[in-house]
């Protein structure tokens, strides 16, 4: 196992050198540099070529990719041009929203979908199995973004039940110590202000959830459905075993093996979803922060955050393929 | 094992969610801001960004301004909802004939928010702070406005800085500031008045000067105390108290030691709502109390629902540019004014533009002094501008159109459909257009500077009431956006701005606007009336063409 885990992580160094030769080429291939958008209307060539001079944009890729990656080895990951902050500390300060909002999206999709997928593959072809299977259609066929703007029309803006925008209450802030909101709130005794989080979490975290509840349905009943077809799960229940163990022991563990290599990658992709729907609902995430960087060629920013966020999609896997082989001991022999 | 763990966890959650909604969500909404007496004592406001500096000298956007406004003062200001410059911290001012020496009689008994007191050596102590910046503080990046209203520095470090036109601040008396400039400026006296150029404590400033904005590889880093509440300290009716970078919230508190009307709301506190429809629909759903920024197509929606839309006088202008360096036919005047003949600004501003809108004749709107109504005029008419195409020989001209998406500006508050009105007129004169859209910033912004669009669409809003601020900005001297070299344009224009009577001045700036409409570098479109909207129980404050609304202002109904 731990030289599975060793392999892994080494793998991970060219993979991210790779990309950030990637990504920096890309970002020089973009038409515009940040010095515009720092300047706005009025920016005069002179103004632009001596900001490109302070900011040493004015230098070939190769020198800059050079300090770029120089800094990074002294785990400095530069200064955003936006906000002139280090990325670092941009990062830090939003990266708990976003992972915040992916854990309750991801919550939701699993708990209320791994049920939904047992029940209506072990109902088929009843009105729960219907119901579930074209929901999830729909689900899937919903745009993210329309669903967040659906939501906030209906419960924030015409219902007023929950907040339209933001982390917390205007003068709610709960004393940092993890950047988690909620969970903040919990240590410092602040419940209120964990309650206020969980309120503003709710429509955005449904919103993100759609798509990878509707995966998760459709996978688990498919899966369901294929075990219980399985020769075991049949002697198991003619040998007279309690029910309830052969739906568990047998069924459900053997059937959930795909789904939890679905649910990593889905925790992986919806970071990238957080996006758009950080933006509809003001989340204050790295989504958003990601979105205005790009208007702003925010290099250094994107480069770091799209660093990071490959190493969390590849951790994610790591992770995935570690459960894995303790739910499934075949895995580990191979 | 697992299984069980999930679902017990499954199971919390569930009925977490259940109580959420059993309890109707009680949103903080219901008591929001809600004093002991039951009056709310808490104003939310929400902008389009987050500011990005709280000392407004290392700023240049509208964001930062609107938060620091209410904190600084420096030592002029604007009448309440206009455009006439006003006292603030000084009483009276005046200038030598030369235009060299400014004098300032300040106000008394004005204290800081650290306790500080206000006098003539506290305003030498900012701008000889300003004068010695040092560094990455001369970037123009961190100190546009210094260099656009003073010039230079001490010791300029790049060859490119301008050179310094400030010269000194004495303090003749406690209540007596005199600056001295090396060269009469169009931007003077107007330029004491801009946020950048606001006044801190000097024991604020003494702790600033520890801090260094450095630039680090690629970016500059602004100093710790610019982005944390707590150092910066100016004399205005609020306090900065602190700043939620998280939850994008900026919280001010009244000080009740301010010299002029205290503010009548206890807390002012500005969230940032990126996108247009989340600004309208976070004050509809009762979460925030006014913001800036609102679309035209939703102020009458807002208003039929009980909501307050005042609109702002006009202070911008729209344009269409010409780009005259690398299309030879822009450099025909013929060309040129088919296509100002050729554009139905009327029908613009009648189908685009929010209720108060006007049609351009110049580039500046008539609130601003200097506006003449003697230059040359280039009414609608499609034939006049295909006989001119073709005394030009330039009868099937076609030319490519640069416009931005995804962007919404107070004088350009749908860009798309303006364009796309602007292309009809422009090929029912016989103009082929070939559009091209492009993403505001920094693709669009770079191109049109680089004056690399044939025809593009700008604006601009003004920072005080001085026609150099508008037609100074773009005609003073040569400029790639639109690529001219004309020698009666840049003198017209060089004569107002070293002009120092007042009045001899706007006289001027009348006869730059005649030789500048003459010449027609661009076409001036329209001015339009940004809209600001407020929650049916607030008393707003009162609108500025300027952008500059005071919040101590306001009160709940």
């Amino acid at each position: 196992m731990l030289r599975l885990v060793a392999r892994r992580l080494l793998q991970l160094i060219p993979t991210l050198l790779g990309l950030s030769v990637l990504l920096f080429l890309w970002l020089n291939r973009l038409p515009g540099g940040p010095a515009s958008a720092i300047l706005g209307e009025r920016a005069t060539e002179a103004e632009v070529a001596r900001i490109n001079r302070a900011l040493g944009l004015d230098e070939p890729v190769w020198v800059q990719y050079g300090r770029f990656l120089k800094r990074i080895f002294q785990l400095d990951l530069g200064t955003s041009t936006q906000t002139g902050q280090p990325v670092w500390d941009e990062f830090t300060l939003r990266f708990p929203a976003t992972v915040e909002l992916s854990v309750a999206a991801i919550l939701i999709a699993v708990v209320v979908g791994v049920p939904l997928g047992y029940f209506a593959a072990r109902r088929r072809g009843s009105w729960l199995d219907v119901t579930a299977v074209s929901g999830s259609l729909l689900g899937i066929c919903i745009p993210v973004f329309f669903l967040a703007l659906l939501l906030k029309g209906l419960f924030a803006v015409n219902l007023g039940i929950f907040p339209s925008f933001g982390r917390l209450s205007t003068g709610i802030d709960a004393t940092r110590v993890t950047g988690f909101a909620v969970l903040d709130g919990l240590l410092t005794g602040e419940f209120d202000a964990s309650w206020d989080a969980i309120t503003h979490l709710v429509l955005p975290a449904v919103a993100l959830a759609s798509i990878p509840l509707a995966v998760i349905v459709r996978m688990t009943r498919a899966s369901v459905l294929e075990v219980l077809g399985e020769d075991y799960v049949r002697t198991a229940e003619s040998k007279g075993l309690d029910k309830r163990v052969v739906r568990v022991r047998h069924v459900l563990r053997n059937a959930l093996l795909p789904v939890i290599t679905a649910v990593g990658l889905l925790t992986g992709s919806l970071l990238s979803g957080a996006v758009l729907t950080e933006s509809v609902f003001s989340f204050g995430g790295i989504g958003s922060f990601i979105r205005t960087s790009i208007d702003a060629r925010d290099y250094p920013v994107l480069v770091g955050f799209i660093l990071f966020i490959a190493l969390v999609y590849v951790l994610i896997n790591l992770l995935v393929d570690v459960a894995y082989s303790l739910i499934d001991p075949r895995v580990r022999v191979h | 094992m697992r299984i069980f763990k999930s679902r017990a966890a499954g199971a919390v959650v569930t009925a977490l969610a259940v109580a959420l909604i059993a309890t109707g969500c009680s949103s903080e909404r219901d008591e929001k801001g809600g004093a002991a007496d039951g009056a709310k004592d808490t104003f939310v406001f929400g902008g389009p960004g987050d500011p990005g500096s709280l000392d407004p000298a290392l700023a240049s956007d509208g964001e930062t301004f609107r938060v620091t406004r209410q904190a600084f003062e420096a030592l002029l200001a604007h009448e309440s909802g206009g455009s006439e410059l006003a006292p603030a911290l000084a009483e009276k001012w005046s200038s030598d004939p030369s235009g060299k020496v400014w004098t300032f009689n300040l106000r008394k008994d004005v204290t800081f928010h650290d306790g500080e007191k206000f006098n003539a050596a506290a305003v030498c102590a900012n701008y000889d702070h300003w004068f010695n910046w040092k560094g990455t503080y001369q970037s123009s990046a961190v100190s546009y406005y210094w260099q656009t209203i003073m010039g230079g520095f001490a010791k300029n470090e790049d060859p490119e800085t301008p050179k310094a036109n400030y010269k000194s601040c004495t303090a003749t008396d406690d209540s007596t500031a005199v600056i001295e400039v090396n060269e009469p400026s169009a931007n003077l006296p107007g330029g004491f008045s801009l946020q950048a150029l606001a006044i801190h404590s000097p024991k604020a400033l003494q702790e600033y000067a520890k801090q260094d904005a450095t630039a680090k590889g690629d970016a500059i880093t602004y100093p710790e105390y610019s982005q944390v509440a707590g150092t910066v300290a100016g004399t205005g009716p609020y306090k900065i108290a602190k700043w939620n970078k998280g939850n994008k919230e900026v919280t001010l508190e009244r000080f009740d030691g301010y010299w002029g009307a205290k503010a009548k709301i206890k807390n002012l506190v500005f969230r940032t709502l990126d996108t247009e429809d989340g600004r309208r629909q976070a004050l509809q759903a009762g979460d925030i109390d006014g913001y800036d920024l609102v679309a035209p197509a939703d102020v009458k929606t807002l208003e039929s629902a009980g909501f307050q839309v005042p609109t702002r006088d006009v202070f911008n202008i729209f344009y269409v540019g010409m780009s005259q360096e690398k299309n030879k036919a822009l450099q025909k005047p013929e060309v040129r004014q088919a296509i100002a003949h050729a554009i139905d600004r009327e029908n613009l501003v009648k189908t685009q533009l929010p209720e108060g809108g006007v049609a351009a004749t110049q580039f500046m709107p008539d609130t601003v002094a200097g506006y003449s109504d003697a230059v040359q005029k280039y009414p609608f008419d499609t034939n006049k501008a295909k006989q001119l195409l073709g005394d030009a020989d330039e009868s099937g001209l076609k030319i490519e159109f640069c416009y931005p998406t995804e962007v919404t500006r107070p004088y350009m508050p749908a860009p798309q459909d303006m364009f796309e009105l602007m292309k009809a007129d422009l090929e029912k004169a016989g103009i082929t257009v070939t559009p091209k859209p492009m993403k505001w910033a920094p693709d669009y912004l770079d191109a049109t500077e680089a004056g690399s669009c044939a025809l593009h669409m700008l604006g601009w809003t003004g920072d005080f009431n001085d026609g150099y601020n508008f037609i100074g900005t773009w005609f003073a001297e040569y400029d790639k956006q639109w690529g001219f070299k004309d020698k009666n344009v840049f003198a017209a224009l060089k004569a107002a701005s070293t002009e120092t009577d007042a009045t001899k001045r706007v006289e001027l700036y009348k006869k730059a606007n005649e030789t500048v409409m003459a010449y027609l570098p661009g076409v001036p479109i329209s001015s339009s009336p940004p809209a600001i909207a407020f929650a049916d129980d607030v008393n707003p404050p009162k609108v500025s063409p300027l952008t500059q609304e005071n919040f101590a202002e306001v009160s709940f109904k």
